[in-house]
C-alpha cells in the first residue's frame, strides 16, 4: 500500500527533504541486494531513467532510478530549490513541484484564499498523475507547520482538496505547532485558523511542537558532551542525526529537529512496509485510535533517542525503553500524557521484540496510567520486525489522550489576546473570501473541541459504572 | 475424506502454516513407537485428510490462504516452501494490498462481496482435488478486521456454496489487555455471524497458550511463532488420524462429521475448547515418562476445575453429588458442566486405558444420556515425539467466562458510542451491533444454564 507525503511551505519541505534521505538511508540497511521490492514502493517509484528523461515504472527486478512519490508545494523557490541543487535531486522531478515566488507573508489567508484558488487545478492535476503511479493508495501525509501562511494556509487548502478528490483515502497530518515565542506575531491567527480545517477535514493530526523537538536535541547534546557516552554512541542511531544518508556535512540549524519528525514518520509507516509478527498497517491507527471523529489529535513519542555501541542489550533497557515512551521529556508535543486520561494508546515496536515483551511492559505500566471507562484495555499493538537503523530495537507510542488540551487552550489564549485588540485583522479581511465570520468559526471551532476533551477529563478518576447488560428471556 | 483448510488474515495465514509444519513433522517422524504397517497407514490417512501429491513427491497442503495484504501470505509461502517436505499450491492465495484497517465492517461489508468470486473459486479449485470432501476447517483471529469480518462472510458463503459439508471455524481470541482497541466490537461481530453458518467453532485463547508457554515450555521471550507452535500441536493432536471405533475399521474416515457428531448435539451449543497434556520443552520430552491414569486424572480435573493447563488445578473443585438429580442452579459455583466431550489418546498401551470417571453423568447436563455425552478416540501411534499425549475436546462452560468478559466489555464500549462511527461508514449500524449483542447474550444464556 503506498503513502503520498505532501510537504507544504518552508518547514513542511525542509522536513520532507530529511524524510526521504532517510527513508532511502532506511531502505539501503534493508535492501541488499538492490531489487526494488513491496517495501520501497510504499514511498518510492522505480523508473526506467536509461532512454533519459522520465521513463516507464518498472514494478520488479533491481533498482534503477528511485523517485519519491510527492508533491513538493512553497510558495517561496528557496527551500525547493536547494532540494533540487542537493543529493536528492534526482528523487524528485519538476512535475512534481509546486513554487511560486512571493511566499505568504506569514498569512494563512494568503495561502488558503488566493494560492489555494490560483493553484487548485494545478495540484489536482499533479495529484491526479502521482496517484496513478499508485496501484494502492493507502495514506497521504500532509507535513507542513501551522504558524505560518502557506503550510498553513495552503497546506489545509490542499487537505480540503484531498477529501474531494480521494474520500477514501486516509488523510494523516503533521503540524508543527508555533511556540509562545514564536517570531511569527500572527502565528495564533494562522494557526487557530488551520486547526477548524484539521478539525473537519483530517483523519489523523499528529501534533508537534519546537520546544519538545529542541529539548530532546539539547539532551543528547548533553549526554554526548558529558562525555558519559563519548564515542560508544552510534552516530547513525541518533534520532537527531542525518548521519550515514545522502546529505552533506553541513547540517542546517534545524536539521536536528526535522529529523526528529522525519524519524516519527518512518516508525509511523514501518509495519506497513516491512513484515512483523503483527503488523499494523495505517488504516489500523487511524481505526484504533479515534473513538470519536473530532478527537483525532495523536500525542506521539519516539524511543530510544540514540543507542550505545554495545550490542548485547539485556532485558532491562528494553523495559527502559518502554518506560521512556511514557515519560514528559520523550512527546513531541509539551504534555504529559501519564497525568492526564488515555480514550487510547498504540504501541508500534521495531526489532527484537517479542509479544511477551510487549504484555509484559503492558502490564507493568497499565496502573500508573488512566484509561476512560469504557476503554479500560485500550492497547492498540504492532510488531515490526526490522528495527530502524542503528538500533536493534525501538517504539512509537501514539497517544489519544487529553493532554493535548493545554495546547489548544495556550493557543487560544495567545489568539484572543490578538483578537479582543483587532491585531492585524486588516491583513486577513482585505484578502477577497475571508470575513469576520472566518475567525469566529474557527475559534468556535477550537472551544468546542477544547470543551469535549473538557468533558472526557470530568469524567477522570469517578466512578466506574458499567451500563446493564441485555436480559435474555429464559 | 479430505479437509480443505481455509487460512484467514495474518493470524490465520501465520498458525495454518504451523498447523502444516506440525502434521508434516509429525508423519515425517520416527518416534510413532508403533509397528510399521501401523505408520504407514497412520501416515497414508494423514496425507489423505491434509494434503495431495504432486509429481514431484512433496506434499501440497489443502490450502486457501486469503489476506487483504501481501506481507504474511507471501512470507507464508516462501517458508512452507524451503521447508523441503512441504509447500502450498502456488496458486492457491488471494490478496489485495490494503488490509482491513481492524475494521470487521470493512472485511464483512466491502471485502467480502467485492472478492467473494475469486476467493470460492480458489476454494471449489482445492474442493475438486478432494476424492471426498470431508468438509471446511477455517482459521482467523476474532479481534483484526480481515480474519474476522471477511472470515465471518466466507464462512457464510462457504455454507451456502455447501450446504451439506461440515464447517469448523479454529477461532483465536485475543489478550484480553488488548492486541486491537475495538477487538471486542470485531469478537462480538464475528461470534455472532459465525454461529449462523458455522458447526462448531474451536477456540484457542491467547492468554491461556502465552501461560502454557512460559509456564510449561520455559520459553522466555515469548514471540507469537511460539504460541502458534503450542496451538499448532493441540490441533495436531485432535486432527490427526485415530479410531473412532473398534481397530478393525481403520482410521476413522469422517474426523470433522465425528467431531461435530460427538460434540455438538444442539445449535445452540457450539463453542468448544481444547485442552492437551502433557506439554513441555522438546528436550525435556526424553526425560519423562507418564502413566495414563495419571494423565487422565489430571484431565479429568482440568474438565472440571476450567483449569487452563495441567499446573495449578485447583483440586477443591468437585462434580456435584451424583445419583440425586440436583437442579443446575445447585452446582458448585465453579464446577465446569459439560454437554459433550471427547478424549483422544495417542501412544504407548493407549488401548488398557480406563475412562470410566469421564463417563460419571454428574459432569454432565441432565439432558443428554452421559453415554451419547462421551467419546473416546485412540491411536497407538504416538503423536510429535511425546510417547503419550492426551487432549480433551469439550463443548461445556469452558469459554462462558471470557466470552461474558469479551461482551461485557464490548457492550460498555458501545454504551458510550465510542467507534461506532468507523463501522457505519461501512455498513454496519447500531442495530446490527445490537442484534450480535442479543444472540450472544442468548448464547451466554443457554450455557449458564447447563
Amino acid at each position: 500500500a503506498m503513502s503520498l507525503p505532501f510537504a507544504v511551505g518552508q518547514c513542511g519541505n525542509q522536513v520532507g527533504c530529511r524524510f526521504w534521505d532517510l527513508a532511502l538511508r532506511e531502505h539501503a540497511a534493508v535492501n541488499k541486494k538492490g531489487i526494488y521490492d513491496e517495501a520501497l514502493s510504499s514511498f518510492f517509484r522505480n523508473v526506467d531513467t536509461r532512454s533519459g528523461g522520465n521513463g516507464p515504472d518498472i514494478y520488479k527486478g533491481k533498482i534503477c532510478s528511485l523517485k519519491a512519490r510527492a508533491l513538493l508545494i512553497d510558495m517561496e523557490e528557496g527551500v525547493v530549490n536547494e532540494i533540487l541543487q542537493g543529493p536528492l535531486r534526482d528523487v524528485f522531478d519538476s512535475k512534481q513541484l509546486i513554487t511560486d515566488v512571493s511566499g505568504s507573508g506569514n498569512n494563512w489567508a494568503v495561502g488558503h484564499k488566493i494560492y489555494g484558488c490560483q493553484y487548485q487545478e494545478n495540484i489536482v492535476e499533479k495529484l491526479r498523475k502521482t496517484a496513478e503511479h499508485c496501484d494502492c493508495l493507502q495514506c497521504f501525509f500532509i507535513i507542513h507547520s501551522m504558524g505560518g501562511g502557506t503550510g498553513s494556509g495552503l497546506g489545509t487548502f490542499v487537505l480540503n482538496l484531498l477529501e474531494e478528490e480521494f474520500p477514501e483515502v486516509y488523510r494523516f497530518v503533521t503540524s508543527v505547532y508555533p511556540s509562545g515565542e514564536d517570531d511569527v506575531i500572527t502565528s495564533p491567527y494562522n494557526s487557530v485558523l488551520a486547526m477548524k480545517e484539521l478539525n473537519e477535514h483530517a483523519d489523523c493530526v499528529l501534533p508537534i511542537e519546537n520546544e519538545s523537538l529542541f529539548e530532546i536535541v539539547n539532551k543528547i547534546h548533553q549526554m554526548i558532551n558529558s562525555g558519559k557516552l563519548g564515542s560508544t554512541v552510534k552516530q547513525n542511531s541518533l534520532v537527531t542525526s542525518s548521519a550515514g544518508s545522502a546529505k552533506t556535512l553541513q547540517e542546517k540549524p534545524f536539521d536536528e529537529m526535522n529529523n526528529v519528525i522525519a524519524n516519527l514518520l518512518l516508525n509511523l509507516t514501518s509495519s506497513a512496509r516491512f513484515e512483523g509478527s503483527l503488523n499494523m498497517d495505517l488504516n489500523e491507527i487511524s481505526m484504533n485510535l479515534v473513538p470519536f471523529p473530532r478527537l483525532h489529535y495523536l500525542v506521539s513519542s519516539l524511543t530510544p533517542l540514540y543507542t550505545l555501541a554495545d550490542v548485547n542489550v539485556p532485558s532491562r533497557r528494553l523495559d527502559q525503553m518502554f518506560s521512556d515512551a511514557f515519560s514528559r521529556d520523550h512527546q513531541l508535543i509539551q504534555a504529559d500524557p501519564k497525568h492526564s486520561l488515555y480514550l487510547a494508546c498504540a504501541l508500534l515496536v521495531r526489532g527484537n521484540v517479542q509479544v511477551s515483551d510487549l504484555r509484559r511492559n503492558i502490564e507493568r505500566l497499565k496502573p500508573s496510567l488512566h484509561f476512560v471507562s469504557w476503554n479500560q484495555e485500550g492497547w492498540k499493538t504492532g510488531l515490526c520486525s526490522v528495527p530502524p537503523v542503528g538500533h536493534s530495537h525501538s517504539l512509537l507510542a501514539l497517544a489519544n489522550n487529553t493532554c493535548v488540551k493545554p495546547t489548544f487552550i495556550e493557543l487560544k489564549d495567545r489568539f484572543m489576546k490578538l483578537y479582543k485588540k483587532k491585531a492585524h485583522l486588516h491583513h486577513y479581511l482585505q484578502i477577497d473570501g475571508m470575513e469576520q465570520s472566518c475567525f469566529s468559526e474557527a475559534i468556535s471551532s477550537l472551544s468546542d473541541l477544547i470543551e469535549e476533551y473538557n468533558e472526557l477529563d470530568a469524567t477522570k478518576g469517578g466512578p466506574r459504572i458499567d451500563p446493564s447488560r441485555l436480559k435474555i428471556a429464559v | 475424506m479430505s479437509i480443505v483448510t481455509v487460512q484467514l488474515g495474518q493470524c490465520g495465514n501465520q498458525i495454518g502454516h504451523e498447523v502444516f509444519s506440525a502434521l508434516c513433522s509429525d508423519i515425517r517422524g520416527t518416534h510413532g513407537l508403533c509397528s510399521k504397517k501401523e505408520n504407514e497407514s497412520y501416515q497414508d490417512s494423514c496425507k489423505e485428510r491434509f494434503f495431495c501429491e504432486e509429481e514431484s513427491g512433496v506434499p501440497i497442503a489443502r490450502a486457501v490462504l486469503v489476506d487483504m495484504e501481501p506481507k504474511v501470505i507471501s512470507q507464508t509461502l516462501s517458508m512452507a516452501a524451503s521447508s523441503g517436505h512441504w509447500k502450498y499450491n502456488s496458486h492457491s492465495h488471494f490478496c489485495q494490498k490494503q488490509g482491513s484497517g481492524n475494521n470487521w465492517a470493512n472485511g464483512y461489508s466491502v471485502h467480502g462481496p467485492r472478492h467473494k468470486e475469486a476467493i470460492m473459486n480458489l476454494v471449489q479449485k482445492e474442493a475438486e482435488k478432494c476424492d471426498r470432501l470431508g468438509g471446511f476447517f477455517t482459521i482467523m483471529s476474532m479481534a483484526g478486521g480481515t480474519g474476522s469480518g471477511l472470515g465471518a462472510f466466507v464462512t457464510q458463503c462457504l455454507r451456502d456454496a455447501f450446504p451439506t459439508s461440515f464447517i469448523l471455524n479454529h477461532v483465536i481470541w485475543p489478550y484480553g489487555t488488548g492486541e486491537v482497541i475495538v477487538q471486542n466490537y470485531n469478537s462480538v461481530l464475528t461470534l455472532s455471524h459465525l454461529y449462523q453458518s458455522s458447526d462448531a467453532l474451536l477456540v484457542h485463547e491467547n492468554d491461556v497458550i502465552h501461560k502454557i508457554c512460559a509456564q510449561l515450555m520455559n520459553i522466555k521471550q515469548i514471540s507469537f511463532r511460539d504460541v502458534n507452535q503450542v496451538i499448532a500441536h493441540q490441533l495436531g493432536s485432535v486432527f490427526q488420524p485415530t479410531y473412532t471405533a473398534g481397530e478393525g475399521s481403520g482410521y476413522s474416515r469422517n474426523p470433522l462429521g465425528d467431531l461435530m457428531e460427538t460434540l455438538v448435539p444442539h445449535p445452540e451449543f457450539k463453542l468448544l475448547g481444547l485442552r492437551n497434556i502433557p506439554q513441555m520443552p522438546e528436550n525435556s520430552l526424553p526425560y519423562s515418562t507418564f502413566s495414563w491414569p495419571g494423565l487422565i486424572k489430571h484431565l479429568r480435573q482440568m474438565l472440571i476445575a476450567n483449569a487452563k493447563m495441567e499446573e495449578g488445578i485447583d483440586w477443591q473443585v468437585r462434580p456435584p453429588h451424583p445419583g440425586s438429580s440436583i437442579p443446575s442452579t445447585n452446582k458448585p459455583l465453579h464446577f465446569n458442566t459439560s454437554i459433550a466431550n471427547l478424549v483422544i489418546l495417542r501412544g504407548k498401551d493407549v488401548h488398557g486405558v480406563d475412562l470410566g470417571s469421564f463417563q460419571d453423568p454428574s459432569l454432565y447436563t441432565p439432558w443428554l444420556n452421559p453415554q451419547d455425552a462421551f467419546s473416546a478416540w485412540k491411536t497407538p501411534r504416538a503423536f510429535n515425539k511425546y510417547e503419550k499425549s492426551a487432549s480433551l475436546v469439550s463443548n461445556s462452560q469452558f469459554l462462558l467466562k471470557p466470552l461474558d468478559s469479551i461482551v461485557g466489555k464490548a457492550w460498555s464500549m458501545f454504551a458510550s458510542k465510542a467507534y461506532l462511527h468507523q463501522y457505519t461508514k461501512f455498513g454496519i449500524q447500531e442495530e446490527d451491533f445490537l442484534d450480535c449483542f442479543t444472540t450472544l447474550e442468548q448464547v451466554i444464556s443457554s450455557y449458564t444454564n447447563l
